[in-house]
């Protein structure tokens, strides 16, 4: 397929592995912080093609397995009241509760539902009157703008029983954390398509005031070698800094558009990270103007104390300080038919991308 | 097997490793018998001197009407296909209904047009059946039953399980795959994706049976419907003395399925066919075939995509564009509910 084909050229990417190989001397650790990249370089194989010196880590990078364990027993909640729709993206519906799943809720005949876009769930609540519709919303500054501009849409469109739980997050702080919690770093492969919406000063900081190197990357192999090689090269030369591989679709100054919907619907918010634990102001919350939205004050749940399941290392995993075959449930009594963790859910978690292309 | 409190999920009916374990845990230990336990796409039965193959397949696709084919012509393709695939000439379908009240007429008229037109096709004759309305709400508009019988000739009885399969041998693909799965994902969801797929929905049996009556070199075959040609790949490793390699290059994919796939996350390996057939062939012949296969209209673009090795026994691997190797894993959770 047409510029497809061309980053996933065979002959190319070898190229760019052997120069990696040339220029590369260091030991360093590398981390992409984008489910579609964890994705990416284990469909193609990519850690096959780089040196032993050149470790890459998987950090929280996909927006279902960082999902609170009580976000996720918050939405089985309302599930269970009578009359409500849960609409959702796919991946979620499977992520283990602390005593259940939407799926298992959807099975007990509870009305939950999928879709691709929130648009979809905006369309259910006109079709569905005198029915309450929620949408969970979960995803980085990717699926966030869209959240918004449909909030937006039912503010002017008037659409009543529309809500949606929030637990849209955004990236800088949690990258942050990481380094600040002692997670051995060298560089960032950072996220293209959150970076298509915020641009690249976002990531400033990382790279002035914590010395590591920043590369936007996009997400076939080519894209993704070549990121590194540029890494690796700011690296070699101590010129740590913020470089766009991904220019085809990244601007430095990002979707303007995209970020003033945001800023006009959401408020920065301290947000749990399932295993990180509370991250001030990285959390994205409805603003005060648009609290009738937020399906917390209409339909209070009671939910108790969330269960992290027994032996589940996910927190570790997002935090790359361990990778999924370190956990004793890998494969075993966690696989993605019987998912312990939230990383072995959705299929850009670092577990099941793990599982899904595990080496012969 | 399960606790009291567990239900039926839709993962259980994907073609995938939960629906797998349900028939083999529920359904094959309770029915068990010996024709049942070869587990194959038809049932193949000696009643005496005739070998019979029979199959049964129920279609609840939403929607009923996509491009390129309806709930009727898959009904009949479908059960056709499983036939054929077994090395059976079909011959006698029956036909069950199960009618929501309130559908309208015109479009089960519709529906049964389209099944006698590709029951004409294919040369099968629709013997029996039965028809049952249920209150409105009770199921969704139309869901429908094909069974069938054929008759196989015995030197292809070992065709269904691949007895005879041995390192070396090729595996034969007749064309582009994901485009019936991707044509019914495109007409059901709201994406508005402006394409020309098409569902490939086709009945095999003159195409299969002319392969046949040209080389005894074909081994195994099975349609790559749910859970697409990777669940069949696997389907055929399981628990076997051989390994299976396949070249991502040359698996044909058109570019409408690519994209859709590209941007849903599917993988169209994993996504249903309902003319296609993956086959098995011997390493002398393979050319042979390839070329018969490729006269058809129904094999046209047909490609060798891999090959029976004698390393990694039971896996299905997957030699990737950019020169890496993976696992193809049996399909886990849900890919596209309804598509047949």
């Amino acid at each position: 397929m047409k510029y497809v084909d061309e980053y996933r050229d065979r002959n190319l990417i070898e190229a760019v592995a052997r120069e990696i190989k040339k220029v590369s001397r260091k030991e360093i650790s590398l981390m992409e912080v984008c489910g579609g990249h964890t994705m990416a370089i284990h469909r193609f194989g990519l850690t096959s093609l780089l040196p032993p010196n050149i470790r890459l880590l998987s950090g929280p990078g996909c927006p279902v397995c960082v999902s609170s364990q009580k976000f996720i027993d918050i939405a089985i909640g309302y599930s269970r009241i009578p009359g409500i729709i849960i609409v959702t993206y796919g991946d979620l519906i499977r992520v283990p509760g602390s005593t259940s799943s939407l799926e298992k809720e959807k099975a007990n005949g509870n009305d939950v539902r999928i879709v691709y876009s929130v648009l979809e769930a905006l369309e259910i609540a006109k079709q569905n009157p005198g029915r309450p519709v929620i949408f969970l919303g979960i995803g980085f500054e990717t699926t966030a703008p869209a959240t918004a501009a449909t909030i937006i849409k039912a503010q002017h469109d008037n659409t009543p029983d529309f809500y949606v739980l929030s637990a849209h997050k955004i990236m800088p702080p949690v990258m942050k954390a990481l380094v600040n919690d002692g997670v051995k770093l060298h560089g960032f492969i950072a996220p293209g398509h959150v970076s298509a919406i915020t641009g690249s000063g976002i990531y400033e900081d990382l790279a002035w005031k914590y010395g590591l190197g920043v590369v936007i990357s996009g997400f076939e192999p080519m894209d993704i070698m070549q990121s590194v090689l540029m890494l690796v090269e700011q690296i070699e030369k101590e010129n740590p800094r913020v470089e766009i591989q991904y220019k085809r679709v990244v601007q430095p100054e990002g979707n303007k558009i995209a970020q003033q919907l945001m800023a006009q619907v959401f408020t920065l918010s301290d947000d749990e990270w399932r295993g990180l634990g509370t991250i001030p102001g990285s959390g994205l919350k409805l603003q005060e103007r648009y609290t009738a939205f937020d399906p917390a004050n209409k339909f209070p749940v009671d939910i108790p104390e969330p269960e992290e399941p027994k032996g589940c290392i996910c927190g570790e995993i997002l935090r790359g300080l361990k990778i999924p075959t370190d956990c004793t449930n890998f494969a075993k009594r966690c696989t993605p038919v019987t998912p312990v963790g939230a990383c072995m859910v959705s299929g850009e978690g670092t577990c099941a991308t793990y599982y899904k292309y595990r080496e012969n | 097997m399960n606790n009291a409190g567990d239900k039926i999920l839709l993962s259980h009916g994907n073609g995938g490793r939960m629906m797998h374990d349900l028939v083999e845990n529920l359904f094959i230990r309770n029915f068990s018998n010996t024709i049942l336990n070869e587990q194959t796409d038809s049932a193949v039965i000696n009643i005496n001197d005739a070998t019979i193959a029979f199959t049964t397949d129920s279609f609840v696709v939403d929607p009923i009407f996509f491009p390129g084919g309806d709930i009727g012509k898959l009904a009949v393709c479908g059960t056709v296909n499983d036939l054929s695939v077994s090395g059976a000439n079909p011959l006698y379908l029956s036909v069950s209904f199960i009618i929501e009240e309130g559908f309208p007429m015109k479009d089960l008229e519709k529906i049964i047009l389209s099944m006698a037109k590709e029951a004409r096709n294919a040369k099968v004759s629709i013997v029996t059946g039965d028809t049952k309305v249920v209150n409105r709400g009770k199921c969704d508009k139309i869901f429908i039953n094909t069974s069938g019988i054929g008759i196989l000739n015995k030197k292809h009885r070992s065709i269904s399980k691949g007895t005879n399969i041995r390192p070396g041998d090729k595996i034969i693909l007749n064309g582009t795959i994901g485009d019936h799965g991707m044509a019914v994902m495109n007409a059901r969801e709201s994406f508005n994706f402006k394409t020309s797929i098409l569902s490939d929905c086709a009945s095999l049996n003159s195409f299969i049976r002319t392969i046949l009556e040209n080389s005894s070199q074909v081994k195994f075959m099975r349609d790559p419907t749910r859970g697409g040609v990777a669940t069949v790949l696997n389907e055929l490793a399981q628990k076997k003395a051989f390994g299976i390699e396949i070249e991502e290059s040359s698996i044909p994919v058109s570019e409408g399925v690519c994209g859709m796939c590209e941007i849903l996350g599917y993988d169209p390996l994993f996504i249903a066919n309902e003319g296609k057939v993956v086959l098995v062939a011997g390493q002398k012949e393979c050319n042979k075939i390839l070329n018969v296969m490729k006269e058809d209209e129904l094999g046209k673009k047909s490609r060798i995509i891999g090959e029976i090795v004698a390393d990694h026994h039971g896996k299905v691997v997957l030699k990737t564009m950019s020169g890496g190797k993976r696992i193809i894993d049996i399909m886990t959770g849900e890919q596209l509910p309804r598509i047949c």
